[in-house]
């Protein structure tokens, strides 16, 4: 291609689009590779264990699109389900115990977005702290121990389905669409990544900083908070120590996907890829029976591989 | 004759949009100081970020004594001998002097750094440059002459024997340059060769023996400084004969623009308070740091103010923050466009529509997608923005068109005033005149237009009227018909502080 022009379509097109390339290559593979994997019962746990993923990386994204990120995600699913757990279990409500498992959520999310936005403490330390206050909130809550439910309606919102399709998974579709449309089409989600881009500029053109990234924040919580509610309804109980470490998988998921550290730069495509990349390595990892041990390093090398893929990446353009 | 120290062979090179280098050739010999001279955007940091391995040229390239090289990064332009010292020094200001000087190869005794060694080398590399600070000095202590001095130290220490300059004596008081001077040709008589980038000619002709005049990213020529004069020079800098800048149209005033009543805040000495008419450019002149970035940032709520009153045509607004001052119609473009101005990683339709989506979003909130199309392929035209799309990334555009996006911003408002901070540092003659014009477009129309600048001929050459900011506070306010370039400079420079001589 001596053509400059067409070389720069080419490059642009593989920009965009390499990561659902990835993952193209990479289902394609593991279709014809894998026994099972094509099989619908696989194809419906493998969305299943994406969808909690699914859910709370399309509001990290907005996080990471900040410029900021958010660490205590992992514990807000834990808590809220554990307190939608109690809550359900001492008045019988459901809709109380949601409400609770929520409240607890955009509550834990607020903070954070104060603390980072008005209070300007650096994200990453802010979000340890509330990580492990919100966590030992959830053993308090819990007394350390898994929390039954008993209403059974409740378990339909994790264990029902509609066209052979896990209610979650449709949730963590919708979000996708709904979050996807507001980070492309509404001036909050231009704004967004504005402020990430350079924070500076969008205070001195007239955007709101701070109140961006409290709603990002609480948003977030929130998010984080449904997404262990939905896990409660899954598992038919609140387990205080769910979801460790869930926080860096959502993170490496997104940057899998392209999402940039430093803001500024993502997209929910980037994001969708990302976590389905993830998923399927997994899930072909356990259906080709790899040892848990082994999966964390697989699943660590693909991070480190994406990472200097989106770096070679900017070095070629820089020039 | 040997082969020379350093020479550029067609070095190129091409931005996406923009040919920022094309074609330049010249050599630099060892033991000679090279002035590198051109205006801004005419392609000197580029070329210096060549030879310090921080791009690789498009095409072309450099060689060493006779030997091409293509550095792979800045270390291997280190490790083949070159140093370029920039205007922003290179040093860690939490370490000490001597670490600095010896970051990266610290010199061991049993795998741990030997302290005393350390000490002892940092004094005698300091010594080459004729300076005795303590070593253990941390660099953040240090007055900035100094802290070239170490760097200088750092680039010997590492072998070099080439060395760049990139506009060293910017922040030098006089006795300071010339210590620099002596240290420079020191560096000459043993054999280094220097390369010396500066926009003070009168530098140029006391220190350089030959010179390299870059316009618009070409090489125009090379030759010893002896056969030419300080205005041949500046005519193949500019590339036409100096006239005015621009030619300056009386305009009428046509009412009340902007007023400031004892406005106090950090940075200013005292209360400041002026008026400028619609439909006036009103020029603010200083050194920097006598107040003019923040007296601007303090009208416009970019930064609290402790105190006074903001009067836009007569009546009083409260402006808190940037968005208070937009809806009033007041408007800044700040002095760093890249820290402060662009979002480099977004689109030149996202940055021309920062603002006014706001305004124009479906029920506030979903994006007229439409609408900001037209409008930036509007304001493309309107400003000639030199772009290939309206999708292009800014960071890709040259300065000038950046400068363009961010006023295009502002056009898009309902502007009043208009707060320019430096508005063509860093930009080309061509783009120059263009921010002239757009300046003066937006006066006629009774915008009242408040430019901030350090360059003379820029404020005599813009403004109906020039208030010179010292230290802090408003020194005087002249009619543009008593402004002359002495009287100006005068009433910037300090007044209690004397040059120690």
């Amino acid at each position: 291609m001596s053509n400059p022009t067409a070389r720069r379509a080419v490059a642009d097109f593989l920009d965009r689009a390499g990561m659902l390339l990835v993952l193209a290559a990479l289902f394609v593979v593991c279709s014809v590779g894998v026994e099972n994997f094509l099989s619908w019962r696989n194809l419906q746990g493998l969305s299943l264990a994406v969808s909690t993923t699914g859910m709370v990386a399309c509001t990290m994204l907005f996080c990471l699109a900040a410029g900021d990120f958010d660490l205590s995600i992992g514990s807000v699913v834990a808590c809220a389900g554990v307190l939608a757990a109690v809550v359900m279990t001492r008045t019988g409500s459901i809709t109380l115990g949601i409400l609770g498992g929520l409240g607890l959520g955009a509550l834990a999310g607020y903070v954070n977005g104060f603390v980072v936005a008005r209070l300007r403490i650096n994200a990453l330390i802010t979000t340890l702290a509330t990580m492990q206050i919100v966590r030992g909130l959830g053993f308090i809550i819990s007394d350390g121990k898994a929390v039954g439910i008993g209403q059974e309606n409740f378990f339909l919102l994790g264990n029902s389905g509609f066209a052979g399709i896990p209610t979650p998974v449709w949730i963590t579709a919708a979000c996708f669409t709904v979050f996807g449309l507001v980070l492309n089409r509404t001036v909050f989600g231009r704004d967004t990544l504005a402020v990430g881009g350079n924070t500076e500029a969008a205070h001195l053109a007239g955007i709101d900083v701070a109140r961006i990234k409290v709603v990002i924040f609480t948003v977030q919580g929130l998010m984080a908070a449904f997404a262990g509610i939905v896990l409660a309804s899954r598992m038919t109980s609140g387990q205080p120590n769910a979801s460790l470490g869930f926080e860096l998988e959502v993170i490496s998921a997104c940057v899998l996907g392209g999402v940039s550290l430093t803001g500024g730069v993502g997209s929910m495509g980037f994001v969708i890829a990302g976590v389905l990349i993830m998923g399927i390595v997994q899930n072909a990892m356990n259906l080709l029976n790899v040892a848990t041990f082994y999966q964390y390093v697989a699943r660590g090398l693909i991070l480190l591989a994406a990472v200097l893929f989106d770096r070679w990446k900017r070095r070629r353009q820089v020039g | 004759m040997s082969a020379p120290a350093l020479s550029f062979n067609g070095a190129t090179m091409e931005f996406p949009g923009v040919k920022a280098l094309t074609d330049v050739s010249f050599h630099v010999h060892a033991g000679s100081i090279h002035a590198l001279v051109g205006e801004n955007g005419a392609g000197k940091s580029t070329l210096l970020k060549i030879l310090s391995g921080a791009y690789r040229p498009t095409a072309g390239g450099l060689a060493l004594g006779g030997r091409a090289q293509a550095f792979r990064d800045t270390s291997a332009a280190l490790a083949a001998g070159v140093a370029v010292i920039y205007q922003e020094l290179h040093l860690v200001p939490e370490m000490s002097v001597a670490e600095n000087i010896f970051l990266g190869h610290l010199p061991r005794r049993a795998g741990l750094v030997d302290r005393r060694e350390l000490a002892a080398a940092a004094r005698r590399q300091l010594e080459l440059v004729g300076e005795s600070i303590d070593p253990a000095t941390k660099v953040r202590e240090l007055p900035l002459a100094q802290r070239q001095m170490v760097e200088i130290a750092k680039a010997l220490t590492r072998g070099a024997r080439i060395l760049a300059f990139d506009e060293p004596t910017s922040s030098l008081s006089d006795r300071e340059v010339r210590r620099l001077f002596t240290i420079i040709r020191d560096l000459k008589a043993r054999g280094c060769a220097i390369l010396y980038v500066s926009h003070r000619l009168e530098e140029i002709f006391a220190l350089c023996d030959r010179i390299t005049i870059l316009r618009d990213g070409r090489h125009v020529e090379t030759a010893a400084l002896g056969n030419l004069t300080r205005d041949e020079v500046v005519r193949r800098m500019v590339g036409r004969e100096l006239s005015h800048i621009h030619q300056y149209a009386p305009r009428p005033a046509v009412g009340a623009g902007l007023a400031i009543k004892n406005l106090t805040g950090p940075g200013l000495a005292a209360p400041v308070s002026f008026a400028a008419h619609a439909g006036e450019i009103f020029g603010f002149f200083g050194l920097v740091g006598a107040g003019r970035t923040e007296l601007l940032r303090l009208i416009y709520g970019a930064t609290e103010k402790t105190g006074g009153q903001v009067l836009l045509q007569g009546a009083r607004v409260d402006i808190a923050k940037p968005r208070d001052a937009i809806a009033a119609g007041i408007v800044l473009c700040p002095e760093d466009r890249k820290k402060e101005g662009i979002v480099a990683v977004r689109s030149v339709l996202e940055n021309l529509n920062l603002s006014a989506r706001r305004r124009t979003a479906r029920a506030g909130v979903f994006i007229n997608e439409s609408w900001e199309q037209a409008n930036a392929r509007q304001r493309i035209e309107q400003l000639r923005v030199r772009t290939p799309s309206a999708r292009q990334l800014i960071r890709h555009l040259s300065g000038g068109n950046q400068q363009k996006v961010i006023l295009g911003r502002w056009l898009s408002e309902t502007v009043k005033v208009i707060l320019l901070d430096e508005p063509t540092r860093g930009i080309d003659v061509g783009a120059k005149s263009e921010i002239y014009g757009i300046m003066q477009d937006l006066a006629r129309a009774g915008v009242c237009v408040i430019v901030v600048s350090s360059e003379l001929p820029e404020v005599l050459g813009t403004a109906d009227r020039i208030a010179v900011m010292r230290q802090g506070r408003i020194a005087a306010v002249l009619d543009r018909a008593d402004a002359t370039e002495e009287k100006l400079l005068r009433l910037a420079l300090p007044v209690e502080s004397t040059p120690a001589a």
